[in-house]
């Protein structure tokens, strides 16, 4: 089998795995990181985007071996201790979801919209930007307030209480 | 999905010669759309070359004197905010930004696409309005005589394609009435004015063997290239498809509407 090695939210993993394996089956059934979530398995629904190289994609539609050598982020990667990432956090305040099954995704795009589109995103913006992420519940509303305040905090660094302390 | 043996070649010889050796080898660029038909075992490759290798040979958006040279492992995300395609063709950078979602546009790419010529895909349509030239390992090809039908383009076994050199237009304009659950195009329609005056307006997401032109719409915008010109422009439901999510009168309808708007567009 070929072996695979990549950072996985800054630990260098290596594997030897099967060809076909996915690099969404690679992150939940090798590393034991469950928080990427698998929704449709045929590239629509977005539970499963994480950043590889800095860049939201879709883990189902990649293969492990195809992310050789490159940086991949999950959402287990983001919180820094207790604290969670100001994504995380805004999601919380404003009751961004229900099941929760969507949310590691919704996320992990939302990071990426404010790395390409900044810190002040309007209400269009956010939700053409989120559609390839698929939520059955909460109806996007609160999502999308989530995003907003999300982004604003992002730039406000001396906010985030584990970094100020460094 | 079924197994497969796996490559990763450093050289654009070496990814062919893949090709050449085993009959039912496959390239793989973004791995958007071979993917996803692998898992539905659409797509049962016995070897999957994977030109991830060869991205920094394979991607980057240059300016030529009148065209734009796209490298074929360029992804839809950096065509939609390339400085130089957005001052040179506006109209295919824009395309380029509502291809799919965020997440397949930082994976997918252009060279992808076009090898793929899948009928509801946005860049042949551009690719024949604009008279593009899809350069391969081994020749050049006039995007007139790239497009074969469904799926099926000029390619030969193990040809790849190494960059698409785009004309600059004088004006262009493209609009899109997406398949709301896959974002794909339903109907999408490019109108070109090219640098010598010749127009061009195609069509894909509608017609039964992939992308085509409308002369009718043709004739009309050469005589007077403004929205107005096509009021009494109807394109025929003959030869367009009829599925589940649109039948051929309602995609001829939507011809209309796609192409006024896209001239709109292109003359705003
Ligand atoms: C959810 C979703 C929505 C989408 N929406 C749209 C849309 O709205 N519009 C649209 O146009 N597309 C859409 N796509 C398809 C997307 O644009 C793909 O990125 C593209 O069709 C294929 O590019 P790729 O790089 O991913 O190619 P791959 O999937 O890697 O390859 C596709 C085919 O091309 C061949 N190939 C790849 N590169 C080369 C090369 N350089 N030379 C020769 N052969 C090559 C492969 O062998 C394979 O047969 C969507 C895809 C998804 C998953
Ligand atoms: S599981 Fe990957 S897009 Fe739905
Ligand atoms: S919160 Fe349940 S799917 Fe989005």
């Amino acid at each position: 089998m070929p072996t695979v090695s990549m950072t996985v939210n800054g630990k260098t993993v290596r594997r030897d795995v099967d060809p076909r394996t996915l690099l969404v089956n690679f992150l939940r059934n090798d590393l034991r990181l469950t928080g990427t979530h698998v929704g449709c398995d045929t590239s629509q629904c977005g539970a499963c985007v994480v950043h590889a190289d800095g860049r939201a994609i879709k883990s189902c539609t990649s293969l492990a071996l195809s992310c050789d050598g490159m940086a991949v982020t999950t959402i287990e990667g983001l919180a820094t201790g207790a604290d969670l990432h100001p994504m995380q956090e805004a999601f919380r305040q404003h009751h961004g979801l229900q099941c929760g099954y969507c949310t590691p995704g919704m996320i992990m795009t939302a990071i990426d919209l404010v790395a390409r589109k900044g810190h002040h995103l309007d209400e269009h913006t956010i939700r053409e930007e989120l559609e390839g992420n698929i939520c059955r519940c909460t109806g996007y509303h609160n999502i999308v307030k989530a995003v907003a305040a999300g982004a604003e905090a992002m730039k406000a660094p001396a906010e985030v209480p584990a970094m100020a302390a460094e | 999905m079924y197994a497969f043996n796996y490559h990763r070649p450093a050289s654009l010889a070496e990814a062919s010669a893949v090709l050449v050796a085993n009959a039912d080898a496959k390239f793989m660029a973004g791995g958007q759309t071979l993917l996803p038909a692998m898992k539905l075992r659409l797509a049962n490759p016995s070897d999957l070359v994977d030109l991830v290798a060869l991205r920094a040979e394979l991607s980057g958006i240059r300016r030529e004197g009148d065209r734009v040279v796209i490298g074929a492992m360029t992804r839809h995300g950096e065509i939609a905010t390339s400085d130089v395609l957005l001052a040179a063709i506006p109209a295919l950078a824009g395309m380029a930004a509502i291809v799919g979602d965020p997440a397949v546009r930082s994976r997918g790419t252009m060279g992808g696409s076009l090898a793929n010529n899948d009928p509801a895909a946005d860049y042949p349509a551009a690719a024949l309005a604009l008279g593009a030239t899809i350069v391969t390992d081994r020749r050049e090809i006039a995007a007139d005589h790239y497009f074969l039908g469904l799926f099926e383009t000029a390619l030969e076994e193990g040809e790849i394609i190494t960059a698409i050199a785009w004309p600059i237009p004088k004006r262009a304009g493209y609009e899109k009435f997406r398949n709301p659950a896959s974002r794909y195009a339903m109907v999408g329609v490019f109108v070109a004015e090219r640098a010598d005056g010749a127009v061009r307006v195609t069509v894909t997401g509608a017609g039964a063997s992939g992308v085509f032109r409308a002369t009718d719409f043709e004739t009309a915008l050469t005589a007077d290239f403004s929205s107005a010109a096509l009021a009494g422009v109807a394109a025929s439901p003959e030869g367009l498809n009829t599925d589940i999510h649109a039948d051929a009168e309602y995609r001829a309808h939507l011809v209309g509407v796609m192409a006024r708007r896209a001239v709109a567009a292109a003359t705003a």
